[in-house]
């Protein structure tokens, strides 16, 4: 350690050659805190922040792939803003966020309820839960691509024997409510365990005490959830709905691989529309500024996350 | 929930309602699985199931480069960030934090412009190279999580008795920070295994594609779906996660809950 060192400089035993220097340089806590953050630093500004001005500068240009445009100003946000397909993707954003994560919250604090409860074979039925959440989504949306098939839709199959459905059923990918309940339910399957996971976690924690002081006060079953539970949930929930917010409106994956934005263009969320036009179409200029589009969503919850962190 | 004491006819009524309730969550979590092994063993799977076998080594070898060059630069980060006192180490924890909070979709166009200029593009480099933007911030975040729980003690010790911080940093943290360095690593190999906008958005070529993106997008032929040997295709390249899953559960709900919940 540096003061180490000194001492036995003080002492005459160390005479400080250059090594010995730069060793004690090192040695110190905010040189050596700044070393260690060093390459995480690089990597997040040449790969993040780097990035994010290129998007900026593309979204203010008429740049197309393989040809680098020059400034346009706001042109392409004027373009898009006037296109049917992105008024269309916007409103389509934001029905889809808040529904697939309010279905993901309520199930997910009902799961998690189920989940904390003792069972036999908790643990397989953990995993068996969880499953969903891991698994590769483009290859599990794959499989529901196939469920929900136009001729031999398992779903509607199932449905029509339960007396659910009276046959034929839907196109589910077909027609555009319908196929927007599809990406919403695959959504929620995959989300589902996520939030059922982490609120178990909060569940945990929560002292017995309190319920059963509830339960001495003549809390009935509702009133223990209503009074106890869902009020010492509340930093959880809080932390679990803006991450999931977050990333159900940046999803790519669910409408690429299920609906590819279709049909005629009904299911595009911004990431999937972004990629059609910047990447598909060639239009990276407007590719970028579609994505871009984001961004205040982002900034959002970054506030919101960090005033909250604050707040603790 | 169970307060107080009851009868053994209540007992076994909430265990019942129970059973009832988590049944339908099972069903609905693993009833696309059980669907797609039924597809694949179904018709005209032998066809193609062989063909995703190179899509997973091109995945293993890039998990295999996560592991050497990132694994490092996450540990020592969040290292330093959870422990080391220093002017802006709170607002880099915040940075941190919000690139982990950035979606890749957001870059994935300017990002495929980057690999193009690098010259790597179609090439499974111009995944190592991008996979970083969401791999560092996310287990750096995980890690201070873990590092926070760590005494501190063991290390003022070890300063104390004339260790360097390097070699207190190897000899005496790292050792500790086991569990979360595998945790951090299972998440990383999840992350990389199952990543499908960047590996679809800059890979075209359909020898260097990875698993997920193999099967998704080259087993497509045009309109025709072979459904038998997508599945089979889908199976085999969820197949390492799976096992790996099996095994290491419990890491997965910890990380899982960590990474959120630290915040």
């Amino acid at each position: 350690m540096a003061v180490g060192s000194r001492v036995l400089e003080a002492a005459g035993l160390v005479r400080p050659g250059r090594l010995a220097r730069i060793r004690e340089w090192w040695e110190q806590e905010h040189v050596f805190g700044y070393g260690l953050i060093l390459p995480a630093l690089l990597l997040i500004v040449c790969l993040v922040a780097y990035p994010f001005a290129m998007a900026i500068y593309f979204s203010l240009s008429d740049y197309w792939v393989g040809s680098p445009g020059k400034f346009t100003g706001l042109q392409n946000f004027r373009d898009i803003l006037g296109n049917e397909i992105f008024q269309r993707t916007v409103y389509n954003s934001f029905v889809f966020t808040s529904i697939a994560v309010a279905f993901k919250t309520v199930l997910g604090i009902w799961l998690a309820m189920l989940l904390f409860r003792s069972f036999r074979f908790k643990r397989l039925i953990r995993g068996a839960v969880l499953l969903p959440w891991v698994i590769p989504t483009a290859l599990s949306t794959l499989a529901w691509v196939w469920m929900f098939d136009s001729l031999y839709s398992v779903v509607n199959w199932t449905a029509i024997r339960l007396g659910i459905m009276s046959p034929p059923g839907p196109n589910w990918l077909g027609m555009p409510n319908y196929a927007m309940t599809a990406v919403i339910a695959v959504n929620v399957w995959r989300g589902l365990p996520f939030f059922a996971i982490i609120v178990l976690a909060g569940l945990v924690s929560i002292p017995r005490e309190y319920y059963e002081a509830a339960a001495v006060d003549g809390a009935g079953s509702w009133g223990r959830f209503r009074h106890v539970t869902l009020p010492l949930l509340k930093p959880v929930l809080a932390v679990v709905i803006l991450f999931s917010t977050i990333f159900t409106f940046a999803d790519f994956n669910i409408v690429r691989v299920l609906t590819r934005g279709g049909p005629v263009n009904t299911t595009h969320l911004f990431a999937t529309l972004a990629y059609q036009v910047g990447l598909d179409g060639g239009n990276l200029g407007q590719g970028a500024a579609i994505s871009l589009f984001l961004f205040p969503m982002l900034a959002a919850i970054v506030f919101l996350q960090l005033r909250y962190i604050r707040k603790e | 929930m169970d307060v107080g004491v009851r009868s053994r006819g209540a007992r076994i009524r909430s265990a019942a309602f129970g059973y009832a309730n988590v049944i339908p969550f099972i069903c609905f979590a693993l009833f696309p699985f059980y669907y797609m092994v039924i597809t694949s063993l179904k018709n005209d799977a032998e066809l193609y199931d062989l063909k995703a076998v190179p899509f997973l080594i091109q995945t293993g070898v890039i998990t295999d480069h996560y592991r050497y060059l990132l694994a490092k630069t996450e540990f020592l980060a969040g290292y330093s960030l959870a422990r080391l006192r220093f002017r802006g180490v709170n607002a880099f924890g915040t940075a941190v934090f919000i690139t982990y909070l950035v979606p890749p979709t957001l870059l994935f166009l300017p990002l495929s412009q980057v690999v193009v200029w690098l010259g790597i593009s179609d090439t499974i480099w111009a995944l190592i190279v991008t996979y970083p933007t969401f791999l560092v911030p996310f287990s750096t975040w995980l890690l201070m999580g873990y590092f926070r729980t760590i005494p501190k003690e063991v290390e003022e010790c070890a300063l104390v008795d004339g260790a360097s911080r390097m070699q207190t940093l190897i000899r005496v943290v790292l050792p500790m920070a086991v569990p979360g360095v595998v945790c951090a690593a299972l998440f990383g190999f999840t992350l990389t295994w199952n990543e499908f906008t960047y590996a679809l958005t800059f890979i075209s070529q359909s020898a260097n594609k990875t698993a997920v993106v193999g099967v998704t997008a080259d087993l497509i032929r045009g309109d025709i779906y072979y459904w038998g040997s997508l599945m089979a295709g889908a199976i085999l390249a969820s197949l390492p996660i799976v096992v790996i899953y099996v095994f290491f559960l419990d890491y997965y709900v910890s990380g899982l809950t960590a990474g959120a919940v630290k915040g």
